[in-house]
């Protein structure tokens, strides 16, 4: 055994049966090879973690800090000038609170009508008994690889009176097959079989089962499947860019692309006299981060608590097609 | 709750399993016996509860997914408005032709190639790559919190991610574009695609890699033990052990990848295009917006919706056939 070493290994190895108590034994026992593999592979990972996390970093520290030292590069690492000038902007501009409002209403109507929708058809496809389930799956999946695209869709909604109207933003997306995917195979390996002959015994049918006992366990995937139809409607743009003409309904993506990239903040928020023309700039700068960590508050809150969920979901869906 | 309930029935079930065997043979029987109406109306009496429960879900579908692909057919005729969805003149490939013969086609056709290849290539390997190292973090809380950062930008909407671009590549000012003096990066032809699949894999890397760690997560533990004794260093671990457990998930992966061949995100190369850089950024999907919604030309943008979407199929199944030959993996 103390034969073993691995190639380029300068010093000799100690097994792990001579240091008996040491918790670290793992780190003992390596060679100096592996020494530097680690080290690689934490540098490694300390870069990646930091190019993830800086410009986010930046997006927020800009948010606060005086636009004349952000635009000339001195903000780097913490807030330099503090001011909340974007922020006001931000909450006397009708227009944002409008486009907060509607993605409300869609993001809320459409997640609880997609849960609604999409949990039961998964129990039922998850029932290994439902024989007609592999052709209903079917019927399910080939949707993710073949679909009609934008212009029949367009030609189908104006035939249903949907342009223009709230429900665009719901009635079509109400199932993610994907997310229909994921929960049946929840259901499918995570839910005892026990139980369902224990129900059976008891009485209870398949609706009752559903209710009573696969709901109240299937805590993790109502959260990932809710979450993930949650950022869905919340980060929806194609739709309202597509479908709606009406700017009274359009939802907040929308009217984050007019402030944020097609640079109508001077005429829209900040027309306000007095003014000179860089400082109108640097509002409309500060507004534009600001603008960005506002809009995406709701998920920012959301996140922790649902991302111990995260492994889970994704790991139990993903593989199964 | 649950516990109680097992603990109640596991011996009625352990007593009631030899007959409940012989009556599911006696019903099999039973069942070809009986003729169709029956056999239906015994499983609807069965089965009832489900159909109730997957109704909705097909109906949504059935509307929102099935009746667009009957409505393709436009694409093979003169659009009419007044005559609905298949309505108008069937005119064959006019428009396909139409479509390849225009001077567009190789342009668009070739930027939705480029892009598409270049962020299919790097999206696939980068969350390997990434999962491969998260997998080698020995703290789990320093794991965590890796996984933790990373999969945040996955949730951040796509709007938001242009504007970030552009702020950080504004030329004179932005954190980046004020290291490339004279030049605008934004409006650059030959960095368009690099910006796009660069910003592309930052957003979702973090988030792909995790069904790489999840297979990983499965490896039997001993597996290192054994390879450790015959001497592996930290990299032939990875090479012997770590990436033969995510080879299934890789070609999986691949296969569904093949099938978006021709997909580029339309919302994000939308928002990422300008008058400048319009020669390289004009995909099939934007082109069909811009045909078919705002020049109104619908039969035209139906036909390369479709040879769009044909091709993409036709790339899937090819990688389905060609994976399920070399290594018994496949998706149907």
């Amino acid at each position: 055994m103390s034969a073993a070493t691995s190639q380029g290994s300068v010093a000799p190895r100690l097994s792990g049966d001579e240091i008996p108590f040491n918790k670290h034994r793992r780190f003992k026992q390596q060679s100096v090879g592996d020494w530097i593999v680690d080290i690689i592979i934490a540098l490694l990972v300390a870069l990646i973690v930091l190019l993830i996390l800086y410009p986010l970093w930046f997006i927020i520290i800009a948010s606060f800090s005086d636009q004349g030292l952000v635009s000339t590069g001195k903000v780097t690492i913490v807030p330099l000038g503090f001011q909340l000038g974007g922020y006001a902007k931000i909450l006397a501009d009708s227009r944002i609170w409008l486009g907060y409002w509607n993605t409300i209403v869609y993001t809320v109507i459409g997640t609880a009508l997609n849960m609604l929708v999409t949990m039961p058809a998964a129990f039922a496809l998850s029932r290994r008994e439902f024989k007609p389930r592999r052709i209903i799956l079917f019927f399910f999946t080939f949707t993710m690889f073949f679909a009609g695209g934008i212009i029949p869709n367009y030609l189908l909604y104006k035939q249903l009176h949907l342009l223009n109207t709230m429900w665009v933003f719901i009635l079509p997306v109400a199932v993610n097959v994907f997310n229909l995917i994921i929960a049946r195979s929840f259901f499918e390996t995570s839910i005892p079989e026990d139980l369902h002959d224990a129900a059976q015994i008891d009485g209870l049918s398949y609706g009752g089962y559903f209710l009573k006992i696969v709901i109240p366990l299937s805590a993790a995937i109502i959260a990932v499947i809710g979450l993930y139809y949650f950022v869905q409607h919340w980060n929806d743009y194609m739709t309202g860019l597509i479908y709606v003409r009406d700017s009274s309904k359009q939802p907040l993506q929308i009217i984050l692309q007019n402030i944020l990239l097609a640079n109508q903040t001077q005429q829209g928020g900040a027309g306000t006299g007095g003014a000179s023309m860089a400082n109108q700039q640097q509002l409309a700068d500060q507004i534009k981060y600001g603008v960005i960590i506002v809009s995406t508050l709701p998920l920012l809150v959301l996140y922790p608590f649902l991302q111990k969920y995260f492994n889970k979901g994704v790991m139990i869906g993903a593989v199964k097609g | 709750m649950s516990s109680v309930v097992a603990n109640n029935v596991t011996p009625v079930r352990a007593a009631a399993g030899v007959s409940d065997t012989v009556e599911v043979i006696d019903n099999e029987k039973a069942l070809k016996a009986m003729p169709l109406p029956k056999r239906l109306a015994r499983h609807l009496k069965m089965y009832w509860h489900l159909w109730v429960m997957v109704l909705p879900a097909m109906i949504f579908v059935g509307i929102f997914a099935y009746i667009p692909m009957y409505a393709l057919q436009i694409a093979f005729r003169d659009f009419d408005p007044t005559k609905g969805l298949t309505g108008g003149r069937f005119v064959g490939l006019k428009y396909f032709n139409q479509f390849f013969k225009s001077p567009i086609f190789t342009q668009v056709l070739t930027n939705t190639v480029r892009i598409s290849l270049w962020t299919l290539v790097m999206g696939f390997i980068a969350p390997i790559i990434l999962a491969l190292l998260i997998n080698q973090i020995g703290s789990k809380k320093i794991k965590g919190f890796v996984q933790t950062i990373t999969y945040m930008p996955h949730f951040i909407s796509t709007v938001v991610i242009v504007a970030m671009i552009n702020i950080f590549l504004a030329p004179n000012t932005g954190l980046i574009g004020r290291f490339f003096e004279g030049s605008n990066l934004l409006e650059s032809t030959g960095l368009f695609t690099t910006i796009y699949w660069v910003t592309e894999v930052w957003q979702h890397v973090g988030w792909n890699s995790i069904i790489y760690l999840a297979a990983l997560s499965s490896v039997d533990t001993s597996l290192y033990e054994a390879a450790k004794m015959d001497g592996a260093g930290r990299l032939q671990l990875i090479r012997y052990v770590d990436i033969p457990t995510i080879l299934p998930t890789m070609s999986i992966l691949l296969i569904l990848n093949m099938g978006n061949v021709l997909n580029v995100g339309f919302e994000k190369v939308w928002l990422m295009q300008n008058a400048m850089n319009l020669p390289v950024s004009e995909v099939i999907s934007t082109y069909v917006f811009k045909m078919g919604i705002q020049s109104n030309q619908i039969s035209y943008a139906t036909a390369i919706g479709l040879f769009n979407t044909l091709i993409n199929f036709f790339f899937l199944v090819l990688a389905n056939f060609i994976s399920k030959r070399v290594s018994d993996t496949s998706i149907f």
